[in-house]
């Protein structure tokens, strides 16, 4: 029996949260190994446990993955979450990216002095409505499917729901110009395993919040 | 007779450069136009042809690519660059992950004020050192080969002669200390594709100077 996935990281979202969502959506259950101290982080560097130093790391299949698009990416082919075929797994591919582009500021924003945080949301909140929410919008408008991609499930979809709610936590009615982004979110939502992840209990962290931002700084600054 | 790709960039590497390389070695002739203005950048935005507002775009088969990451994914597997199964693709995926992650800083490090720029310039140089090229020299010393994945080239080693010649340029001895990696500059250089794409007179773009930075920031307003 294959040995389940296991997640370095600390204990919170930043960018390993993609990762867990991608897994959870495609049924796959994982162990976590949280990072709290820079000794920790020391450890698995000098044990050569980290490709360059850095998390996400994911050991998968007797593979120690990292960087977070190669991760993605290698699950998503596995779970068959990145298409049919090479022009399908491309416009994938192509909206994952930009979404990843938005979420990076929600990733980043904790991290931001506290005069510039309020004036990030606005920065996000922007760009959502501005540069990427028409784009699917439109997708969803236009072929009428349920998904993103080639009528079925994928890793565009995943990313996407997982940004939107990141947002609405935030910013609660983001998606009020956008009735086809609503009933993808409460579509998304509803399918089984993703629904399973949305409920308390699941591995699904918590937006981060200063016990997160300070973990964080004490493990990862020189 | 199929139709070139054509490349929609500024006139310079930016984070057009490694998909030059790509087509460049897998021997592929393309177009490029250049952006100069606002005008030109508003008007590409306005025909919709840039799915989220941005360039890199590159126009080949038939369809309209966004999104570098995507792009270069997609040539890859289009001209078998990108391993024979899922565990050689990730190997590629991450070795072209890092060295992505390193050349992004030296793309950006020219926008910074002269000050910020040395020092930016600095530390690339150190994470080059100690963080990126002890990888790939350790990968070449364990396997003894002479590509970076499956003893065959592929995009792991465009990538990486791409970023070895880049810091070269920013300090010419950043190899003294790695043997193997001087032997894989060399025998990537000679390939032929690549020979001819570092001779004068190719598409191979120079290092971003002040009027390039000056054009980028008047057309993308920073």
């Amino acid at each position: 029996m294959a040995a389940k996935p296991k997640l370095h990281y600390p204990n919170g979202r930043g960018r390993m949260e993609s990762v867990r969502w991608v897994l959870a959506a495609a049924g796959v259950e994982f162990d976590e190994e949280f990072l709290e101290t820079k000794e920790q982080l020391q450890k698995l560097q000098d044990g050569n446990h980290l490709l360059f130093q850095q998390v996400p790391m994911v050991e998968i299949d007797g593979m120690k993955l990292v960087q977070t698009r190669s991760i993605l990416h290698y699950i998503a082919d596995k779970h068959h979450l990145f298409g049919r075929d090479l022009k399908e797994r491309t416009l994938i591919d192509m909206y994952v990216e930009g979404t990843l582009d938005l979420l990076e500021l929600i990733i980043m924003h904790p991290f931001l002095k506290p005069d510039d945080q309020q004036k990030e949301v606005v920065n996000m909140a922007q760009k959502a409505i501005i540069r990427y929410f028409p784009v699917f919008e439109k997708v969803l408008r236009d072929h009428g499917q349920r998904f993103l991609v080639g009528n079925q499930l994928s890793l565009a979809d995943i990313i996407l729901l997982q940004t939107i709610l990141a947002l609405e936590e935030k910013i609660p009615n983001i998606l009020s110009a956008f009735p086809h982004l609503q009933e993808f979110t409460v579509k998304i939502s509803n399918i089984p395993t993703i629904k399973k992840f949305l409920e308390p209990g699941s591995k699904k962290k918590p937006p981060p919040d200063d016990i997160y931002v300070r973990t964080v700084y004490n493990i990862f600054m020189p | 007779m199929a139709t070139k790709p054509k490349l929609y960039y500024f006139r310079g590497r930016g984070r057009m450069e490694s998909i030059r390389w790509l087509l460049a070695a897998a021997g592929v002739e393309f177009e490029e136009e250049f952006i100069e203005t606002a005008e030109q950048y508003e008007k590409l935005q306005k025909d919709g042809r840039l799915l989220f507002g941005q360039v890199p775009m590159v126009e080949i088969d038939g369809m309209v690519l966004t999104q570098t990451r995507a792009i270069l994914s997609y040539l890859a597997a289009k001209y078998d660059l990108y391993g024979k199964d899922l565990k050689e693709t990730v190997r590629i995926n991450m070795y072209a992950d890092g060295t992505l992650d390193l050349m992004l800083m030296i793309a950006l490090a020219a926008f910074k004020p002269p000050a910020e720029k040395e020092e930016s310039l600095a530390l690339i140089v150190q994470k080059a050192q100690t963080r990126y090229f002890p990888v790939f020299e350790k990968i070449l010393k364990d396997h003894g080969q002479d590509f970076l994945v499956g003893n065959k080239f592929s995009w792991a080693d465009i990538q990486l002669l791409e970023a070895i010649l880049m810091v070269e340029e920013l300090n010419a001895s950043v190899l003294s200390d790695f043997r193997l990696l001087q032997a894989f500059k060399t025998r990537i250089s000679n390939i032929p594709t690549i020979k001819k794409f570092l001779q004068p007179g190719s598409q191979r773009q120079p290092p971003p100077d002040s009027h390039y930075v000056e054009v980028v920031r008047s057309i993308l307003h920073f």
